[in-house]
């Protein structure tokens, strides 16, 4: 399956990239993190106030995830 | 409802008056307006960026909108958000709620605010005289969103 994963603010900086596609056998959200973690050393994606959204929705890392989806990594939004 | 994310700047004078322009059913207006603040935790600003996800903002925006006129009898609601740079002094967000009474146009306004804190995809980057730093999230605003969940 493919999915395409896109970072904001603080991570995208981090990680000096907006977006990247993987491709695996993910079942959740939490399985494409884990995925960028190993394979990007994407280790900002681990900190505990993480955010991720599946298809423009906010979501839980326990998200479900299908071929096409599009997923997002931010930290804590700071709008207002 | 009305949602615009917008680079541009706003007036909240006029944004407030359009409220119950042509409908006078509205008996209440209730705005919020937030401004960029030349200091932060310590620091001067001198200005920040606003980042944000183009497509989800709006429909992050909308949900929360759209919650607000399910619970509250809303005659009008509108959110503006600025994006890009900020100076000290400008308006970044206003949320207007129209309404026949009071009340619910009060609740609605703090309803959305609460929720926008919380839920909508925004990034404050502030140029402090440190240089530049991303803003926190803070925990009062979980705090101000949870009394809204009963």
């Amino acid at each position: 399956m493919k999915v395409t994963v896109k970072y904001f603010a603080r991570y995208r900086e981090a990680l000096g990239v907006d977006s990247v596609k993987v491709e695996g056998d993910f079942a959740t959200v939490d399985d494409v993190r884990a995925f960028l973690v190993q394979r990007d050393s994407a280790d900002v994606l681990s900190e505990q106030n993480l955010m991720c959204a599946r298809n423009e929705d906010l979501c839980q890392l326990d998200e479900p995830v299908s071929d096409g989806d599009e997923v997002a990594f931010f930290p804590t939004v700071t709008g207002g | 409802m009305a949602i615009r994310v917008q680079s541009t700047a706003f007036d909240p004078g006029a944004e407030v008056n359009a409220m119950h322009a042509a409908n006078v059913g509205v008996g209440a207006v209730v705005s919020f307006v937030g401004y960029v603040r030349d200091f932060n935790d310590g620091l001067d600003v001198a200005g920040m960026f606003l980042e944000h996800y183009p497509g989800m903002t709006e429909k992050a925006l909308g949900k929360i909108a759209t919650e607000a006129e399910q619970r509250w009898p809303l005659l009008k609601l509108e959110v503006l958000h600025r994006i890009g740079a900020l100076e000290p002094g400008e308006p970044i967000v206003f949320v207007g709620a129209a309404s026949a009474h009071r009340q619910a146009a009060f609740d609605a306004c703090a309803f959305v605010m609460d929720y926008l804190k919380t839920r909508a995809p925004f990034w404050k980057k502030e140029n402090t005289s440190d240089g530049p730093r991303w803003v926190e999230g803070r925990d009062s605003d979980h705090a101000a969103v949870d009394r809204w969940r009963k």
